[in-house]
This record gives structure tokens, C-alpha cells and sequence, in this order.
């Protein structure tokens, strides 16, 4: 008696993720609909943004999304991959610290990544990285660049946030590479391969799978970040000319118009608010079904 | 493979030392370098007053962040009541009864999906399903939306930590008599106690720094927290986001700092001291 109760009990608890994810789905979808009904599917390619006419489209927003996640993911992929290897390959004595530190960073909240960007970094980039790329380097011909720089934009908020993932992909593709059997790590040192070529052709192939997934939880990670962004993102609606230049993400926009908001415009932020889940939902999705497919793989190489 | 010469791949060898040196430098400079700046600017505004008083518009004075220390303290606390007895029986339910069952695999995958929702999207949530009905802002709102991050991550770590629980001590258990409610309460949870432990004091931690939902539903005022249910309640969080971005002044700029200074001692106190504690035994091996 006491045993199916309890059984009972737990169950339904279970059952309140699935009855959350499917609330969370239905009501954003309930409390958009005046947006979906009025601009259809041309709101997620229109750049109008013009509350004074009514007129909203995503694909500022999008975009803008879509490029600060890009450009943190390229930069803190590699950084991830070697700080984890290096890890990895340390004595004991130095892994325990280290490993510590990257947990610890991966707890700093934020608001203070924001907050940092906004007071340290965006005056540094101001005054000498971006000159120095544009000018000294001459990266300003490039047609992604923009010779017009402030330090807010794209770019810097692309470095805060591929800061702030650096830990968590650091600690994944750590768990990652420990799971390589060291025999195998052996026998390639044994045949005469140099660390580097052990992490390459060994550590990295046997991982591979494994890091993949880990790079989407690094992705969902960055795409909806709100606070770190909004700071440093500048809160410009439209489309970016180039990687200098201020936009905003759909978590920025969110943040920053909701509290004013009403009627057709709250309407809009709650497709917007959809448009941002549909991302994340899809990356985990694929990551999962990704992980499922090669699980047999990633257990038979052994 | 292509054929290298032994100096070539040595050169590589050490390049890639310095490469990693150099990646590793960015990651744990990055970290310094924060900390380093929080300490530095909030350190001037801390005193006695600036914890114990409320905050209040620019020039009155003493203006400190006791209200909004409170009151992240009552949300936090507030959300985990509310997220705990569920994460829990659910972590139960998938580790005890669940393990090979098709709707136990959706759960697992579904709590997942949940812990890479972004979380402004669960304020957006709570802000239509319950500040909108009840037609005002508040902490307690504040604590749903938080609770509901809380409960996939809590939910996965019990079901983690009770399966590392050898199943000898369940069959120990059940052989003696006892039914399968007390096994699981008196013996399997307790014997998994330091990693639950550990997985709610990270999941509160995690939670205590989290801005984006309480900007839709905590809001905050210049109040202490009288209106926990009934109105915007202070917070530190929102209280660093006005400070940092909608302020001019110097000095409340600084007293955002202190009060990110005062934010991050507490969580990485949690963090060190439960991995410190709880987790000793992991890090040993």
C-alpha cells in the first residue's frame, strides 16, 4: 500500500518535466499567436522594427543571435579543446587545482561577465584592440569588418561569451578525453608518438563524439545568454553590416523591450521568445539524436 | 601517415606546449582578471552600512543592499522548497522504478532539453502563467521561475548519485523485510546523502546568480521584502543590471560592483566549500 503510493507519487512528479516543457511550448505558442496571425511567416525575414507603426520583424534579432553565437563557439572551441587536453595530460598534483578553477569559473554568474564587459572591456577594445585590427592590421578592407567601431557590438559580446562557455566546454571534453582508455594512450607513446600527435590522432578520434556533443551544450549555452550580452551588445535593431557593428539577440531584445511592452509588441517578444526556444530546442534535439546514433560507436571502439 | 622528420614533429611538439600554455593563460586569466576587477571596485563601497541598509534613489544616504541581499535570499530559498520534494521524487523515481522504460528515457531526454532551455525563456513562462493572472509582480514569482531551472538539474543529479548506490545495499535491504518505500528513503538515499547534497547546494548556487527570469517576475523596489507575494521584491542580480546599465552615477556604479563582489564570495563560497565537504571522496581518486 504504502509502496504503490509512494511509486505513485514519484511518478507523477517525473511526469511534471514533460507537462512543464509541453507548458512552456503551448503557452508561448498561445501568447504570440496575434504576431503569427498578423506577419505570418515573413516575421521571421522582415528587419522592419518600428513600434511606432506596428511593424516587427525577427531577423535583426536572428542574426544577430546566430553571429555572436558563432563567432564565441570559434573562439572558444579550440581554446576549450587544448586547455582540456593540457589538462588531461597533467600530473595529479597540478589537475586537481586546475580542474577546480574551471568549475569555479563556470559559477561566476552572468551578470558579471556583463558587468565586466561593459566597464573593462569595451573601453579596452575601444581605444586599442579595434583600432589596432582595423587600422594597424588592415582588416578594415574586409567586408565583414566595419571601420566604424565603438567597442560595443557583435564582437565584443562574441568574446564575452565565448569566455564564459570556455568553462563549461573545458570541463565536458575534460570528462571526455579521461574516458580514453590509457592503454591506448600508451601504446601510442609506445610507438613513438609525440604528446601532441597522441592527442591528435588518438585522444581527439576516440573523443570525437563525445566533444561534438559537447560543443552543442556549449552552443544552447551561448544562443540564449541574455545578461552577458545585453550589456555589451549595444541594443540596435537591424541587421548587422559587420562583426563591429552594435545589434541585438533575441534574449538582449527580450530583455530590454519587455518591460514597456503591450498589446501587438508583447505579442511579438512572445514570438520572438518562441523563435529562441525552436533554436535551442533543435540544437538539443540534434545533439541527442546525434549522441544516441553514434553511442554504439563511441562504446565498441573498445 | 605522411613521413615527418624527427625535428619537425619535436618543433610541433612544443609549439603546441605553448599553444595550450597560452589557451590555458586566457582561461584562467579571464577568470583573475574578473575577479580581480569585482574586488577591486566593489572593495571601496563595503562597510557595515552597505549590507544592513536598504537601497534608495541616487543622494539619500546610507544607501546599501540589505534589502536586495534579503530578498535574493527568500526568492533562492522560496525555490528551492518549491523545486526540491518534486526533483527529488522524480530523480526516484527515474534511478528506482525507471531504468529501462521507454517514458523513463523521455523523461531523461525531456529534463535534459529543460536544463538547455534559456533561462529568460522560463521568466517569459511565469511572467503569462502566473504575474499576468494575478496581475502584479512578485518574489514569489521570482521563486517559480527559478524553481522550475532547478528542477531538471536536481532531478538528474539524484537520479546520478542514486544509481552510483551498489545494488547489494538495496537487496541487503529488501531481504531483511523492508518494503521498497523505506529501502529507497531510509537506506538508498542515505547512503547517496553527501551527492545530494552536493547537487542542491551547485543547483541553489547556480540559481542564486540567475538575472534574465527575475527581470519578467521579481522586478525590484526599493523596498525591503514585505512583498514577497503581493509585489516587485529586491534582488541583488537586478539590483547589479540597474545599478551597472541604467545608472549615471559613479557611485552606484561602485555600489553595483560591491554588491557583484558580495554576489560572487557567497556562490563560490557554496561551490568551494560543498565540493570542499561533500565531495572530497571524487576528487581523492
Amino acid at each position: 500500500m504504502q509502496d504503490k503510493f509512494f511509486r505513485t507519487i514519484c511518478f507523477l512528479c517525473a511526469l511534471m518535466v514533460p507537462i512543464l516543457l509541453a507548458g512552456i511550448l503551448i503557452c508561448l505558442i498561445f501568447n504570440s499567436a496575434e504576431a503569427w496571425r498578423s506577419f505570418g511567416w515573413r516575421f521571421l525575414i522582415s528587419s522592419e522594427w518600428n513600434p511606432a507603426a506596428n511593424q516587427y520583424g525577427a531577423l535583426p534579432a536572428i542574426l544577430g543571435t546566430i553571429l555572436t553565437t558563432g563567432i564565441a563557439i570559434v573562439i572558444a572551441v579550440p581554446l576549450s579543446f587544448i586547455t582540456a587536453f593540457f589538462i588531461t595530460d597533467l600530473p595529479f598534483r597540478y589537475r586537481g587545482p586546475l580542474s577546480c578553477a574551471l568549475d569555479l569559473l563556470a559559477a561566476i554568474p552572468s551578470v558579471i561577465y556583463g558587468m565586466w564587459g561593459l566597464f573593462v572591456l569595451i573601453p579596452l577594445m575601444q581605444k586599442y584592440v579595434q583600432p589596432f585590427l582595423v587600422h594597424t592590421m588592415g582588416l578594415g578592407r574586409l567586408p565583414f569588418v566595419n571601420e566604424n567601431y565603438n567597442g560595443f557590438g557583435h564582437f565584443t559580446a562574441g568574446l564575452v561569451l565565448a569566455l564564459m562557455i570556455l568553462p563549461y566546454l573545458s570541463a565536458i571534453m575534460r570528462d571526455v578525453f579521461q574516458a580514453t582508455p590509457p592503454l591506448l594512450k600508451e601504446s601510442a607513446v609506445g610507438i613513438g608518438c609525440t604528446r601532441w600527435e597522441t592527442a591528435r590522432d588518438i585522444v581527439l578520434k576516440y573523443g570525437i563524439h563525445g566533444l561534438i556533443g559537447g560543443v552543442f551544450i556549449g552552443l544552447g549555452r551561448a544562443l540564449g545568454e541574455t545578461m552577458a550580452v545585453l550589456f555589451i551588445i549595444g541594443n540596435v535593431v537591424r541587421i548587422p553590416s559587420g562583426i563591429f557593428d552594435s545589434g541585438t539577440t533575441i534574449a538582449a531584445t527580450l530583455a530590454n523591450n519587455f518591460a514597456e511592452a503591450d498589446g501587438m509588441m508583447k505579442s511579438v517578444l512572445f514570438a520572438l521568445g518562441l523563435v529562441l526556444l525552436g533554436l535551442s530546442l533543435c540544437i538539443q534535439i540534434i545533439a541527442h539524436v546525434y549522441m544516441n546514433q553514434t553511442r554504439k560507436k563511441r562504446g565498441e571502439l573498445l | 601517415m605522411k613521413k615527418r622528420s624527427l625535428f619537425y614533429r619535436q618543433l610541433k611538439e612544443r609549439g603546441m606546449v605553448f599553444v595550450s600554455l597560452f589557451a590555458l593563460s586566457i582561461a584562467l586569466g579571464g577568470m583573475f582578471w574578473i575577479l580581480g576587477t569585482t574586488c577591486l571596485n566593489g572593495f571601496s563601497v563595503l562597510s557595515w552600512d552597505f549590507l544592513t541598509e536598504p537601497s534608495k534613489p541616487y543622494g539619500i544616504e546610507p544607501a546599501g543592499i540589505g534589502n536586495a541581499l534579503a530578498g535574493t535570499f527568500c526568492i533562492t530559498f522560496a525555490a528551492a522548497l518549491i523545486a526540491l520534494p518534486p526533483a527529488l521524487a522524480g530523480g526516484i523515481w527515474l534511478a528506482e522504478y525507471g531504468k529501462n522504460k521507454r517514458f523513463a528515457n523521455m523523461v531523461r531526454f525531456g529534463a535534459n532539453t529543460m536544463m538547455g532551455i534559456p533561462s529568460i525563456i522560463t521568466g517569459l513562462f511565469i511572467y503569462a502563467v502566473f504575474v499576468v493572472p494575478a496581475g502584479h509582480f512578485s518574489g514569489f514569482a521570482g521563486s517559480l521561475a527559478l524553481a522550475i531551472i532547478m528542477l531538471p538539474i536536481i532531478m538528474r543529479t539524484t537520479e546520478d548519485m542514486l544509481l552510483l548506490v551498489p545494488n547489494s545495499i538495496r537487496e541487503a535491504a529488501l531481504a531483511l523485510g523492508m518494503n521498497r518505500f523505506r529501502t529507497t528513503v531510509k537506506i538508498v538515499c542515505r547512503s547517496a546523502r553527501n551527492g545530494l547534497i552536493t547537487g542542491i547546494m551547485i543547483a541553489l548556487a547556480r540559481v542564486g546568480g540567475e538575472t534574465a527570469p527575475l527581470l519578467f517576475t521579481a522586478l525590484y523596489a526599493n523596498t525591503w521584502c514585505e512583498h514577497f507575494f503581493s509585489g516587485p521584491t529586491p534582488n541583488v542580480p537586478v539590483l547589479i543590471t540597474e545599478y551597472a546599465t541604467n545608472s549615471p552615477y559613479d557611485l552606484q556604479h561602485a555600489q553595483g560592483w560591491g554588491a557583484a563582489l558580495i554576489m560572487m564570495i557567497f556562490l563560490l563560497m557554496i561551490n568551494i566549500g560543498v565540493r570542499h565537504f561533500f565531495a572530497a571522496k571524487e576528487y581523492s581518486k
